[in-house]
């Protein structure tokens, strides 16, 4: 693969003639070789909502938006703008085809965010690709079998209507005869748009989708060939670094180079504020940099400590909440209010941002790790004011995520010091760049008011500050509902994170609606099943509970059982939490924790339990002890030594229980799954000594606060 | 200098002092082994410098002077995956994969040290190692199942 793709740089761009989003229908067949494709246009996409409809009216409507081609040799390939970090979808998608083609996962190929050969999509986040591209790509494979059926019943002059297929062969109904599908490719042009009505293989009777395929491209992984973007080299390649402030939000003031100008080998560049230098190495490059003696402005700045008073002063004014929403609440004998404090966390993808980039002549080829190849081209664009059709994105996959990785940053830094030193250039972040200068996920302060009356919410009153509005909507009935999220200055720069603010505000919902729960003395699982009306979202709780056995006696006096639920982008999810706390020490302990998820038929059961495992895990280190320090825009733990991430010492006994309804369409799972378990841990605490723990991260120091 | 990696010799630039890691991946082009953190905080650099788990990011090159260095990109021999790369490969346990080369690295030393390792010993022994997606309980229960073959025979 990476060998594919550096000698493609040796290709004369010029010759493509493509329009810088996608692919146009008149120069399929000159770029793409002879063969039969098939394929689906911006309008198909838009019916399918996976674009906003102004995103979508720029585009041509005969714009190709994605398309699988059969080549005159049999091999399929499949080009989606989707982009693989990690959530497997490179395996996922080539099963869905591999499904309707009666093909092994061995013989297709994916074509994946390269902006000058996949057609235009926005990006790899919001848990789309499994609910819009697979069924989409699903339909392709499908018009593609069906036109291979064709060419064959034309081949032998037959009609009848049932043909078999299988590993890529069609045989003949009666003599035993076959056709390879390179053969009935042989010598053809023919490009079909998809039929969105063609019968698709049921998923009760999946063969290849559905099985626990492994990773399509894992032994390139295993054996340490796959280069990422901070492995891919060209020849000539230089190392750059740029010139940060030492703190967010900082001016130069004054600059003395000369030192580092005057280094064999360095190469300094400087346009206006942007100072970086080249060099053949990375350590040069650092030493050139550590040599540049910057005077910088600082101006004070919101620190950590006045964080949540800064969210709610700066916050734009909100709508007037309903007179029936207060005075509920005000005639209530049981109520609650809360004010929940979620700090600021970091992505920390273990490979950070990285950026590969070179110009031929007034063409630029940029190598970089987003979940956003062509919003990188667009913020390329812009840099360099030329047009799309001139620039190259290319997406390897990726050292990871988490909705961390949707800008360009180190892509654009790296072409302009190779556009102002003529060589190709890589930039690789440091650890610390990446803490410091990538962004983070919100931080949020969350008030909630609610009451109960009887065993039914009579007012729920919540207030999202800054962290977001997804998952703010509570899933319970419930009247005199005011939920609300309001934009605030935010200190930091931030920006998408796995789940969005569905962490934030399911941990306040789920908390508070226990607490409901247990003010009126009900049995908290008990008094969510019957304040739901969600069929599915009860199917994971009550498949959770089973396993946990939620009704048996705890095993101490400090002991607790806790649990939360959530419904996040088509995924459904409980988590339930049995934990207990050290009576000398306060410290606690989880014993165990069970999740059970479901989101539709499942296309590859191991990688879906990867992912539930993943996210809760990863959810576990915000729910306990994640969290970015700063001050005056300094960010004071931006090391993995200073940050902590979860280790292998921190999983506890876990375990996964997935619903399959192979009845219903299938939904992403890389995000959904996190939700839960910051408010089970909560709740849980809660239930064993009585103390309700109302922030995120909970327990930085490992310490359970007395009550 | 002189350099002996994955068994073959190679002559290398040490002037400045560089990182074994950067040597590796700049002067070598053996860029399996990756960058994490640079202050030996997450396994993902991690070499065998004679048969000892090191991270490459905060060891000077010059320490692997005359000494036998092994990277992932040498322990598929003829071919032939290394048993913990087979396994773990089976067991199909990453994501994005980026932690694995360090993974591997390190789980070979655990494993060569000591055959028969109970859950917590493999907990303990990989600790130093971060997995991002967190695809931890995966690693050691394939970490396990190997074990279970080798006390097997
Ligand atoms: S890069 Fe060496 S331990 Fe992280
Ligand atoms: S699989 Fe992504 S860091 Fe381990």
């Amino acid at each position: 693969m990476k060998n594919e793709r550096i000698k493609q740089k040796g290709e004369q761009l010029s010759e493509r003639k493509l329009p810088g989003k996608g692919l146009s229908r008149r120069s399929f067949f000159k770029y793409m070789g002879a063969g039969i494709a098939t394929y689906f246009v911006w309008t198909d996409y838009l019916a399918s909502g996976v674009l906003p409809k102004s995103e979508g009216d720029l585009l041509a409507p005969d714009q190709l938006s994605s398309w699988i081609h059969l080549s005159e040799t049999g091999q399929i390939t499949v080009f989606t703008g989707k982009v693989e970090v990690g959530q497997n979808i490179r395996t996922s998608l080539t099963q869905v085809v591999a499904e309707e083609l009666f093909l092994p996962v061995s013989s297709i190929t994916l074509v994946m965010g390269d902006t000058h050969r996949t057609p235009y999509d926005r990006g790899t986040y919001g848990s789309l690709t499994t609910p819009q591209m697979a069924p989409i790509l699903r339909k392709a494979a499908a018009n593609l079998r069906e036109i291979l059926l064709e060419q064959a019943r034309k081949e032998w002059k037959i009609e009848e209507v049932s043909l078999t297929m299988d590993q890529g062969m069609v045989q003949h109904p009666k003599n035993g005869k076959k056709l390879s599908y390179g053969d009935l490719a042989k010598g053809k042009t023919l490009l079909q748009q998809m039929d969105d009505n063609v019968p698709t293989i049921e998923p009760t009777n999946w063969k290849i989708a559905g099985t626990s395929v492994p990773k399509v491209n894992g032994r390139e992984f295993i054996t340490g060939k796959h280069r990422y973007v901070s492995d891919m080299v060209l020849p000539g390649m230089l190392y750059g670094k740029v010139l940060r402030p030492p703190v967010q939000g900082s001016k130069l003031r004054a600059v003395k180079t000369e030192r580092a100008e005057s280094m064999a080998g360095v190469q300094l560049v400087r346009e206006g504020d942007f100072i970086g230098v080249v060099a053949q190495n990375t350590r040069t490059a650092a030493m050139a940099l550590a040599s540049i003696e910057a005077d910088w402005d600082s101006s004070p700045q919101v620190s950590r400590a006045q964080l949540f008073d800064h969210l709610l002063s700066s916050a734009e004014k909100g709508n007037p909440v309903s007179s029936q929403v207060t005075k509920a609440f005000d005639e209530s004998t049981h109520k609650i209010q809360h004010d929940f404090e979620v700090q600021y966390i970091a992505h920390v993808p273990l490979e950070p941002r990285a950026g590969l980039a070179q110009w031929t002549g007034n063409q630029l080829e940029v190598w970089t790790g987003t979940q956003r190849p062509f919003g990188v081209q667009e913020e390329l664009e812009r840099t360099f004011d030329l047009p799309g059709e001139q620039i190259r994105v290319y997406m390897p996959d990726t050292g990871s995520g988490y909705g961390g990785k949707h800008t360009g940053e180190a892509g654009i830094e790296a072409a302009r010091l190779s556009k102002a030193t003529g060589k190709p250039v890589k930039v690789n972040w440091t650890r610390e760049e990446e803490f410091k200068w990538a962004y983070f996920r919100p931080a949020g302060l969350i008030k909630v008011k609610a009451a109960v009356k009887g065993q039914g919410i009579v007012s729920w009153e919540f207030h999202n500050y800054n962290s977001g509005g997804a998952g703010i909507d509570l899933p319970y009935l419930g009247t005199n509902k005011h939920q609300e999220y309001h934009r605030s200055d935010t200190p930091l720069r931030q920006g998408s994170y796995r789940a969005l603010a569905s962490t934030a505000n399911i941990f306040a919902i789920e908390s508070t609606v226990n607490d409901l729960a247990r003010k009126i003395e009900a049995d908290p699982l008990q008094f969510r099943l019957d304040n739901l009306d969600n069929d599915r979202l009860e199917a994971v709780i009550n498949a959770a509970a089973g396993d946990f056995d939620w009704n048996r006696a705890k095993a101490g006096p400090n002991h607790g059982f806790g649990m939360a639920c959530g419904a996040v982008k088509g995924g459904f999810v409980a988590t339930f939490a049995e934990i207990s706390v050290d009576r000398e020490s306060r410290e606690l302990k989880i014993i165990k924790a069970i999740t059970a998820f479901e989101c539709g038929a499942i296309i590859n059961p191991r990688h879906l339990e990867s992912q539930v495992t993943g996210c809760v895990l990863q959810g576990l280190g915000g729910a306990l002890f994640e969290s970015v320090d700063f001050k005056d825009g300094d960010i004071s733990n931006a090391f993995l030594s200073s940050y902590r991430v979860p280790r292998f010492k921190d999983v506890p006994d876990m375990k996964v229980i997935l619903l399959d309804r192979k009845d219903l369409p299938s939904s992403g799972a890389g995000e959904a799954p996190i939700v839960c378990i910051a408010p089970a841990i909560r709740n849980a605490i809660d239930d064993a000594v009585g103390v309700k723990i109302n922030r995120l991260p909970m327990l930085p120091s490992g310490i359970v606060p007395e009550g | 200098m002189r350099i002996n990696v994955n068994d073959k010799d190679y002559t290398v630039v040490v002037d400045g002092n560089p990182s074994l890691l950067e040597v590796l991946r700049e002067q070598l082009d053996l860029t399996g082994t990756k960058y994490g953190c640079g202050e030996a905080a997450c396994g993902a650099c991690k070499v065998l410098i004679n048969g000892t788990p090191t991270p490459a990011c905060i060891t000077p090159a010059t320490v692997a002077q005359s000494k036998k260095v092994v990277t992932i990109e040498g322990l598929e021999k003829e071919g032939k995956l290394h048993p913990v790369q087979e396994v773990l490969m089976e067991e199909d346990v990453f994501q994005c994969s980026y932690c694995a080369p360090g993974m591997i690295i390190t789980a070979v030393a655990l494993m060569e040290k000591q055959e028969a390792l109970s859950d917590s010993e493999i907990v303990e022994g990989m600790n130093g190692n971060i997995c991002r997606c967190c695809t931890y309980p995966q690693i050691v229960s394939a970490l396990s199942k190997l074990t279970q073959k080798a006390k097997a025979g």
